[in-house]
């Protein structure tokens, strides 16, 4: 299934559990790959409205990792890890990340997913394709269970509507 | 027992089921004329998608029917369109971040 706006594109591979988002940007590569990879410019767009982006560390090298906090309204947080894998500086890099307590302690309680994010050059501009791997289906149906991340389809307003029809 | 729509639909035959009842409610029998495999593989692959409740069966004097239930499915669009929102919202940011940065 596929649904496209201008130039974002959302597809779902649900047989490979798959999942991939492809977007273009009005900015040379090297200012959107500054812009997923330094913690100062992570904080200001990773979190859609009204969270915000409270990253503890970031050490961007492969081997390294990435802890924030998504922090709601009323101060809730959820923290984030993200390991990193491969990186190719201003071309991709890989990575997986899971839901863990404030000292960075993985939480089972949610599922985690693997990153294959892509940049290239699109014009004067660049492209994003963005892939995320689930790591079983048992783990698709918990995020579909749970929402996609907590506060996140709160935030979207979906989440209470997503619960009823459970 | 219960099953997972994302399991029902990870698989091409039954996917294909899916497409074949979503036009008109058929028999196991002329379901199974559709595949090249066993009426006991096929009837298996029927058993996933009705526990998943994506299809249901109804009686008609001998026969029985399968017809879809595209209310299940859309629990499938709703979530993906919940991630999509999301993914948009996060690169709206990023393009209004970019504006920034560029000088």
């Amino acid at each position: 299934m596929t649904t496209t706006t201008k130039n974002f594109t959302v597809n779902k591979d649900t047989a490979n559990k798959k999942i991939t988002v492809i977007r273009d940007f009005d900015a040379p590569v090297e200012s959107v790959w500054r812009a997923w990879t330094e913690k100062e410019l992570l904080d200001q767009w990773w979190a859609p409205k009204p969270y915000k982006t409270n990253t503890k560390s970031l050490d961007f090298r492969e081997g390294g990792h990435w802890m924030y906090a998504m922090v709601g309204p009323d101060g809730e947080k959820s923290w984030v890890m993200v390991n990193f894998f491969k990186i190719d500086v201003n071309k991709l890099f890989t990575a997986e990340d899971f839901f863990c307590d404030d000292k960075g302690e993985r939480s089972n309680e949610l599922p985690g997913m693997n990153w294959k994010n892509v940049f290239t050059r699109s014009g004067a501009g660049t492209k994003v394709t963005v892939e995320l791997t689930f790591k079983s289906e048992e783990d698709l149906k918990r995020i579909l269970e749970l929402g996609f991340e907590p506060g996140f389809t709160a935030a979207l307003g979906n989440l209470d509507e997503l619960l009823e029809k459970f | 027992m219960k099953r997972d729509v994302f399991q029902a639909i990870a698989d091409p035959t039954r996917r294909a089921i899916l497409t074949l009842i979503a036009i008109q409610a058929m028999t196991p029998n002329a379901l199974a004329e559709h595949f090249d495999m066993t009426r006991q593989a096929v009837s298996k692959h029927i058993q996933v998608l009705r526990e998943s409740e994506l299809i249901k069966q109804k009686q008609e004097g001998r026969e029985i029917y399968y017809l879809m239930q595209p209310k299940k499915l859309k629990e499938v669009d709703r979530w993906l369109e919940t991630f999509r929102n999301l993914w948009e919202e996060r690169f709206n940011n990023l393009d209004q971040l970019l504006k920034k940065i560029k000088k």
